[in-house]
């Protein structure tokens, strides 16, 4: 499944040590350290303006680190050319030069090494018969639809023989039904060429669908650097848990701890929690702040007296604000007596059995290991803390 | 939807067309008599009526005694207009890239250039004659003539080529430069060629300003004349219709040079988006 556990020599991999990126007087990316193994699928995934395309770019050679080494294959390459870095770079608009035919674009770098006229072109009919796009060889770019010029751009890019592809939002000109057939385009060619791919985007599912790896990033910082089954379902922060989704994050201040559960608490609302085992997390303590995500597809709803019922430890009572019906299942959004949001996912065979009606009081239950201990960010406690339940984005 | 669709059309689309109708007698009734009357025959006069038609007039015109130096002002005002078309193409591409950089002062610079729109065309040709005099070197049509129509055709160009570079995308220079291409070139493989079109715009501009251009000319030119001093000369003295001929050959070269220009920018527009049905087919076989 990993091909950068088949491939553990595989050229192209990828090490940030200690990077730092600042334009002026903002900070793009901050004291970053980040290990890319050779071969990998790597995303790199967040919110506009988070520093992951700096990343890209640095590693390509189109910015220089303020501080830091960018390394490739063990050698440090900052302040080399991109071509000397082997690397390759694949634009968000392709930026497939309009006056020149795909043959003539994909030859351009065998043009720039001074290979003649009709050897590159014949390669360049080579690259493109690679990608299935030998008929269109004659054509200009303009010519050709969103998806046939991403894979111009693919053959352009991979002509130069890289060790690494960067990929800048390479899916985002594309409407929703190409988007998913070249998604699995790019994971066949990354596979056959057996080189790292770096992917940058802002769209969680593309990034979990894609990668071996998955770098979740926040104002120039690292969230999380793991597979893409591990951000998912266990995300490190509350941030990583918000911004991926499918889960409910809450959090606020420890009040009590007895008998083996916490109570959290935030304003005038509290949760009862099953606690770590003291092995699992640094045990926190009454005062502490503490956050915990449940996945919204490991939530049991069942029908409550009323919505100020007692839940008991590991639940939360409330009336039903909102059902959307997403075909296999139903996200049933549920409003505490604070107003606070809490999201479960019903299976449409369980919830048409006895369908729930906008406003029903509700207990919302997991089970204790389903509860997945979130590491405070220090930096954005305060800012998430005042929220005992917060329903991630959808 | 089904009254917008009888047809019936409003008052004021019958007065804007009146409208419209008399702007385009104006601007083309007085032009049209001259080239009709450009046909006079031998006989006729510099009014109407016709007195039969003829191409004796354009004839009189390239004889050099009746009519003054036409042959010659032509052809100066050609390679003057050709040598202004050069250095304002290379001078605006180059200034237009090089306040890509926003440079310190980038703002005053521009200014400065810029502001010779402005001034009284008479003015500028007045201080140039004087400069030239002052240094003791002759005004001439090619020196301090071509020098007094740049101040008035770069700032055109520049204009132009600041507009066709703030809708070019840096990252054709990036892509290029990632796939190892040197700053020699990315200037001459992609920034050119995607340029061009907005060049010759530029070179269109510069051509055109140039070969009509007076008031800047007309104290810097020194003892020969450019074309438009010259049919400003025969006003005065060509009293036949040979001088409506002069109006008609001139508006043809800048018909020429219109067409030229406009038909490569539409064969470049056409080559980048030509149907692909033919092209495939007649290339690639398989």
């Amino acid at each position: 499944m990993n091909p950068a556990d088949q491939r553990p020599a595989a050229r192209g991999s990828i090490e940030l040590a200690g990077v730092t990126k600042r334009f002026g007087e903002t900070i793009a990316v901050r004291n970053i350290d980040l290990k890319i193994p050779g071969g990998c699928y790597c995303c790199l995934l967040g919110p506009s303006g988070c520093g992951k395309t700096t990343i890209l770019r640095m590693i390509a050679g189109h910015e220089s680190p303020t501080e830091g080494a960018v390394l490739i294959d063990g050698e440090n390459v900052v302040g080399k050319l991109p071509v000397e870095r082997g690397t390759a770079m694949m634009f968000q608009s392709y930026a497939l030069f309009p006056h020149l035919s795909c043959t003539d674009n994909v030859a351009f770098n065998l043009k720039t090494r001074g290979v003649e006229k009709t050897e590159r072109r014949a390669r360049a009919r080579d690259m493109l018969d690679r990608v299935r796009m030998k008929s269109f060889a004659d054509r200009l770019p303009a010519q050709l639809s969103g998806g046939q010029q991403q894979r111009i751009a693919l053959a352009r890019s991979l002509i130069t023989n890289p060790r690494v592809l960067l990929l800048d939002e390479p899916l985002s000109a594309l409407d929703e039904f190409l988007r998913l057939q070249m998604r699995g385009e790019l994971r066949n060619i990354q596979a056959e060429f057996g080189i790292t791919f770096i992917h940058v985007t802002h769209t969680q599912m593309e990034a979990i669908a894609l990668a071996d790896m998955v770098v979740v990033m926040d104002q120039g910082q690292i969230e999380q650097a793991a597979s893409a089954r591990d951000v998912y379902d266990r995300p490190r922060t509350g941030y990583v848990a918000h911004f991926m989704g499918g889960q409910n994050v809450l959090a606020g201040t420890i009040t009590s701890r007895q008998s083996g559960n916490f109570t959290i608490a935030s304003g005038n609302k509290k949760i009862d929690i099953t606690a770590p085992r003291s092995a699992t997390a640094s045990s926190p303590a009454v005062g502490d702040q503490f956050e915990v995500a449940v996945r919204r597809d490991r939530v049991r709803l069942t029908r409550a007296p009323s919505q100020a019922a007692d839940a008991g430890v590991n639940a939360v009572t409330g009336r039903v604000s909102g059902i959307e019906y997403q075909g296999t299942w139903l996200k049933i959004s549920i409003e505490d007596a604070c107003g606070e949001g809490f999201v479960a996912n019903v299976p449409d065979d369980q919830f048409f059995a006895d369908p729930l009606k906008m406003g029903d009081p509700v207990i919302a239950r997991w089970d204790a290991d389903e509860l997945h201990y979130l590491v405070a960010r220090p930096g954005r406690a305060a800012a998430n803390g005042s929220t005992v339940v917060a329903a991630a984005g959808s | 939807m089904q009254k917008l669709q009888t047809g019936k059309r409003p008052l004021s689309f019958y007065a804007l067309s009146i409208f419209f109708g008399l702007f385009v007698l104006f601007l083309y009734g007085p032009m049209s008599a001259i080239y009709i009357l450009s046909f006079q025959g031998p006989t006729g006069g510099l009014t109407f009526p016709m007195r039969g038609w003829s191409l004796h007039w354009f004839d009189a015109l390239f004889s050099q005694q009746r009519t003054g130096d036409f042959a010659g002002a032509f052809t100066r005002s050609m390679i003057l207009a050709v040598m202004v078309l050069l250095l304002t193409v290379a001078i605006s591409v180059i200034a237009g890239l090089a306040f890509r950089r926003r440079f310190v002062g980038a703002a005053f610079v521009f200014y400065l250039a810029v502001a010779s729109l402005i001034m009284p065309g008479l003015l500028v040709g007045l201080g140039v004659g004087l400069t030239f005099q002052t240094l003791g070197v002759q005004t001439k049509w090619f020196a301090s003539a071509l020098g007094a129509q740049l101040t008035w055709t770069l700032p055109f160009g520049m204009l132009i080529m600041f507009a066709v570079l703030s809708r070019f995308n840096r990252a054709y220079e990036e892509a290029a430069r990632d796939l190892g291409a040197t700053n020699w070139q990315i200037f001459l493989w992609v920034v050119l060629p995607i340029l061009f079109p907005g060049m010759i715009a530029v070179a269109l501009f510069g051509f055109t300003l140039s070969y009509d251009e007076f008031p800047r000319t007309l104290l810097t030119s020194g003892a020969a004349n450019t074309l438009p001093m010259e049919i400003w000369g025969m006003t005065t003295n060509v009293t036949s219709p040979a001088l409506y001929a002069l109006g008609t050959v001139t508006t043809l070269v800048s018909f020429i040079a219109i067409a030229l220009a406009l038909g490569s920018i539409a064969i470049i527009q056409w080559r980048r988006s030509r149907p692909v049905a033919n092209v495939s087919s007649a290339k690639e076989p398989e």
